[in-house]
């Protein structure tokens, strides 16, 4: 591709030789790398992404090399290649998980699933002997030679059972066969090369196949295994020979018995809409998420107007040009905000544990609050704190939007008679909201993923009583998704995602009525 | 100027442009990366990845190189956080870019072996040569899963100073604690770390098995019956009681987190103090004077703390597992690593020879043999669930929320239906 394509680029496009030799060198660097992700790519096997990579490739040189009419595109093009690659992509999969089952015990594909559950499913045959083995080849592929513990010596492939050999037959080295006539020992580098083909390899123990296979592990040591587990790929069920349970699948990404037993690995399968009615399924989960739901949005706007006006408030007292001192009041106003928010907030745990905090102990002299324990007191904890470090914030921005609102139109406001209550209320706080309401929304949507200040506060606790999930009294929606995806063992990537895209939702839908009214407030200037 | 700025935006453009392709390769994952196995290393060649912890790899280092040296392959060390490992192999290793092998707590199994992500393995004989409970624990379903390295439970440290003999009884352990409460030679009659909210069923245990023995009923082999859930019997509720009379005497108290706990017993302000060996490095630096003791019972059967096993564990999705299986079975089963690894860790090997080579008298061989006698924390996957339900129900109980009876009954109900509807 980078050979043949400087031929056709007409150099008069280009502000000078340099320019053209870096653009050249470049692109070929990228297309050197593309060729080699392409070949990476398809010796994977990875068809779908090798498409895309090459298109992506053509698309840069064609853009780059192709004089005139692609130029907005030259600027455009890296952009939406990240663009693509970072939102796009990551979007579209997070919504295809939220339609498959993909979480604990379904975390592969159909096949993996069988041959772990085989592999499970074998036993050692009981007080079998252990064998010494070596990997030999013959006519018919990889074997077995195999020493046992009284001597005998005997070899095989997966076509041939295990073959006793007379002495003479075969080479030994410290009372282990290493070589057997009509075979070739395979040296350690072949052995490394070959590991899967070894590790796959099974040798009949005898014609009646019911007496198990021997099968080395390590390539030194073989051990007699039965598997009580059969797979039959017409039928596509797994027999347990043990008992001849036959197991079918169920079409939820799992094989099942007649009696409903699971077995574990399952699969991942494509379940539509069914991570999206699990809410209204079960109706434990269903109560805990509008609960969680609605303290979320509680969280959230509370978050937002109660820091919104502590730091109005702040910000117009200390705008007051009669206030001496000013700047040593601003700095520390602003302290909270300067402080990371992970810091601030490890800090305050330990300010309100129960019994050795700061709070309790000195401000109520040892007063026993459980500030982060009881359902109700634990949310004012959180909001609090969160107010705390939220309305610096809103100080600076109220502070910034105070001063540019010009002196002149609160002496008009004056002379027409308005006292300052009046001025504020009717003329100060529109003009402010103007450029402020949009940061209201941006900082609702931010609180309405505070993910941080609840996880380090009280991870959501104190827990909800009588739901499976571990959900808790703070929990706001997105810790919640967090601990579905990634709390505990019982990971539930599709329920997960399917919370997510509840909440981009709900936040979606939010901010834009809330920008529409912001437009209105514009309209008023 | 004007070539050069445009060159220079053009360059940082195609670079970004050049990391996409490179993302790309990264993100489709497909087959194994260890297609050149081989063409490095000496005699055997290939490369096997290993996740483990810090400390452990410090301590394998020499281990290690015997290896790569006697088989020429090369052993490529991922650090990750211990309690990390568990949970990002089991989202990895189907992408085929996972790790050969990987050190895990035997807890981890249920989810392990339910993902599909970890191999069995087949000791032979030398499963012979690890320690019991080493085994019963890394073992699931019937099959083993890993060699085993180490072994850690609770016991009772007591500071010598402030209770020169070991507790001969719970009432004993109680009414010495509170003596030095009350003489004023100590601020707390004992120190168990908990959480506000989720208590610490993992510490409290020991005093719930001294009432109601273990969580599910044992099969013969010493292995859990995940069938038969025994949570809600009699002496667990009689526990619930206990505990309840526990939090309001102030022996358990919920503001003490397991950092205060540890921070206040060095500090010499509680004779006795529930933990594991992993404290004792903050005991031996603040320079008390400590034994090691098994927990005196509260009830009527031993106090038995639940037994944790470290273990290395062979990936199914491996490609390189005959090296790998040979890595595991024949150099992490090694004496010389089982003792590095205890030196490095201050906890018990899990190889017998190991195990029995551990001077008498230090505290980690007296946390080993205390655990000898254990058992294993269940493995069954349910275990996540479990101990969120139960911990939740401790600490409401102990916090004086409720009737213990009715909270404990309730808990065991719950707890029965997440493992039927799994």
């Amino acid at each position: 591709m980078a050979a043949s394509a400087p031929a056709r680029v007409r150099p008069r496009m280009l502000s000078g030789t340099l320019g053209l030799v870096a653009k050249i060198a470049l692109l070929a660097i990228v297309d050197a790398l593309a060729v080699f992700a392409i070949l990476l790519l398809a010796g994977q096997g990875s068809w779908i992404v090798v498409a895309v990579v090459a298109l992506v490739t053509v698309v840069v040189n064609v853009v780059y090399l192709l004089p005139g009419r692609f130029l907005p595109a030259k600027y455009l093009t890296p952009g939406l290649v990240l663009l693509g690659v970072f939102q796009v992509f990551v979007v579209l999969f997070s919504c295809y998980i939220a339609f498959t089952n993909y979480g604990f015990g379904h975390n592969s594909s159909k096949d993996d699933a069988i041959s772990q559950l085989v592999e499970q499913n074998t036993s050692r045959v009981e007080d079998s002997p252990a064998y010494r083995v070596t990997v030999v080849e013959g006519a018919g592929g990889l074997g077995l030679l195999a020493t046992s513990p009284d001597g005998d010596v005997s070899v095989g492939g997966p076509e041939q059972p295990l073959q006793e050999l007379d002495e003479g037959q075969y080479d030994d080295e410290g009372g282990v066969a290493v070589a057997a006539d009509g075979w070739t020992t395979l040296t350690t580098n072949e052995i490394v090369q070959r590991q899967s083909e070894i590790a796959d390899l099974q040798v009949p123990f005898s014609d009646d196949l019911d007496e198990g296979f021997l099968v080395t592990a390590d390539a030194r040591n073989g051990y007699v295994f039965v598997s009580n587990l059969s797979y039959d790929e017409e039928a596509d069920t797994l027999t347990n020979t043990d008992t001849g349970v036959v197991y079918v699948d169920g079409g939820d990404g799992a094989f099942v018995s007649p009696d409903g037993e699971e077995l574990r690995p399952g699969w991942q399968v494509v379940v539509g809409l069914e991570n999206f009615a699990y809410p209204f399924t079960s109706q434990s989960f269903g109560e805990a998420l509008l609960s969680v739901t609605l303290w979320t949005f509680a969280f959230a706007a509370l978050s937002v107007g109660l820091s919104f006006v502590l730091g109005l408030a702040l910000a117009v007292t200390l705008n007051d040009p009669r206030l001496r001192g000013r700047n040593v009041y601003r700095v520390l106003a602003i302290l909270p905000y300067a402080f990371p928010s992970f810091l601030s907030a490890l800090v305050w745990l330990g300010l309100l544990n129960t019994e050795f905090g700061f709070v309790n102990q000195v401000l109520l002299g040892g007063a026993s609050v459980p500030w982060l324990s009881d359902p109700i007191i634990a949310k004012i904890s959180v909001l609090v704190v969160n107010v705390w470090l939220g309305f610096p914030y809103m100080f600076l921005v109220c502070t910034g939007a105070l001063q540019s609102i010009p002196e002149e139109v609160t002496e008009a406001a004056t002379v027409d008679g308005a006292r300052g209550w009046a001025i504020f209320r009717l003329i100060k706080l529109p003009l402010l909201l103007v450029s402020i309401a949009p940061l209201l929304i941006s900082s609702f949507a931010f609180n309405f993923n505070n993910f941080n200040i609840i996880y380090m506060l009280t991870r959501g606790g104190p827990r909800m009583g009588g739901v499976e999930q571990n959900v808790g009294h703070t929990d706001l929606l997105i810790t919640l998704v967090y601990k579905v995806a990634f709390g505990g063992e019982g990971a539930d990537y599709g329920l997960a995602s399917a919370l997510a895209i509840i909440i981009f939702v709900i936040v979606a839908v939010i901010s834009a009525i809330s920008f529409r009214q912001t437009r209105a407030l514009e309209d008023l200037n | 100027m004007r070539p050069i700025t445009s060159g220079s935006r053009r360059l940082l453009q195609l670079a970004a442009i050049g990391a996409t392709g490179m993302m790309l390769v990264a993100c489709s994952g497909g087959g194994g990366g260890d297609d050149d196995a081989g063409a490095s290393g000496g005699e055997g060649g290939g490369t096997i990845t290993v996740w483990m912890d810090q400390n452990r790899a410090d301590a394998l280092a020499d281990v290690i190189a015997a290896f790569e040296e006697e088989s020429g392959t090369t052993v490529e060390v991922v650090i990750k956080e211990f309690g990390d490992i568990a949970g990002d192999f089991v989202t990895q290793a189907p992408s085929g870019e996972g790790p050969d092998v990987v050190l895990a707590p035997h807890d981890a199994l249920g989810n392990l072996v339910s993902n599909g992500v970890v191999s069995p393995i087949e000791l032979g004989d030398a499963a012979g040569d690890f320690q019991e409970i080493a085994i019963e624990a890394m073992s699931y379903e019937g099959s083993v899963y890993g060699v085993p390295v180490s072994i850690e439970n609770l016991a009772l440290v007591r500071n010598t100073a402030l209770a020169p003999e070991a507790p001969a009884t719970w009432d004993d352990l109680v009414s010495t604690g509170q003596a030095a409460v009350a003489s004023g030679a100590a601020q707390y009659p004992l120190l168990v770390g908990l959480d506000p909210n989720n208590a610490d069923p993992y510490h409290l245990y020991p005093l719930q098995a001294s009432f109601g023995g273990p969580l599910f009923a044992l099969n013969e082999d010493g292995t859990y019956d995940g069938s038969d859930l025994q949570i809600g019997n009699e002496g667990n509720l009689e526990f619930a009681s206990a505990l309840q009379e526990w939090g309001t005497s102030g022996v358990l108290n919920l503001s003490i987190s397991q950092d205060i706990a540890k921070e206040q017993f060095a500090a010499g302000a509680s004779p006795y103090t529930i933990t594991g060996p992993w404290s004792l490095e903050q005991f031996d630096e603040a320079g008390i004077e400590y034994a090691v003791d098994p927990i005196p019972s509260a009830g009527s059967l031993p106090a038995t703390p639940l037994v944790g096993v470290q273990g290395f564990m062979l990936s199914s999705y491996s490609e390189n597992s005959i090296v790998a299986t040979q890595f595991i079975t024949d150099y992490i089963a090694s004496e010389d690593a089982q003792t590095a690894i205890y030196e490095a860790g201050d906890r018990a090997p899990a190889l017998t020879a190991a195990f029995e080579a551990m001077p008498a008298d230090s505290p980690t061989t007296a946390f080993g043999e205390i655990g000898s006698d254990a058992v294993p924390m269940p493995n069954v996957p349910e275990m996540a669930a479990i101990w969120d339900q139960w911990g939740a129900t401790e600490a409401q109980i102990i916090g004086g929320q409720g009737d213990p009876t009715q909270l404990w009954t309730d808990m065991s109900t719950a707890i029965q239906s997440t493992i039927d509807g799994s």
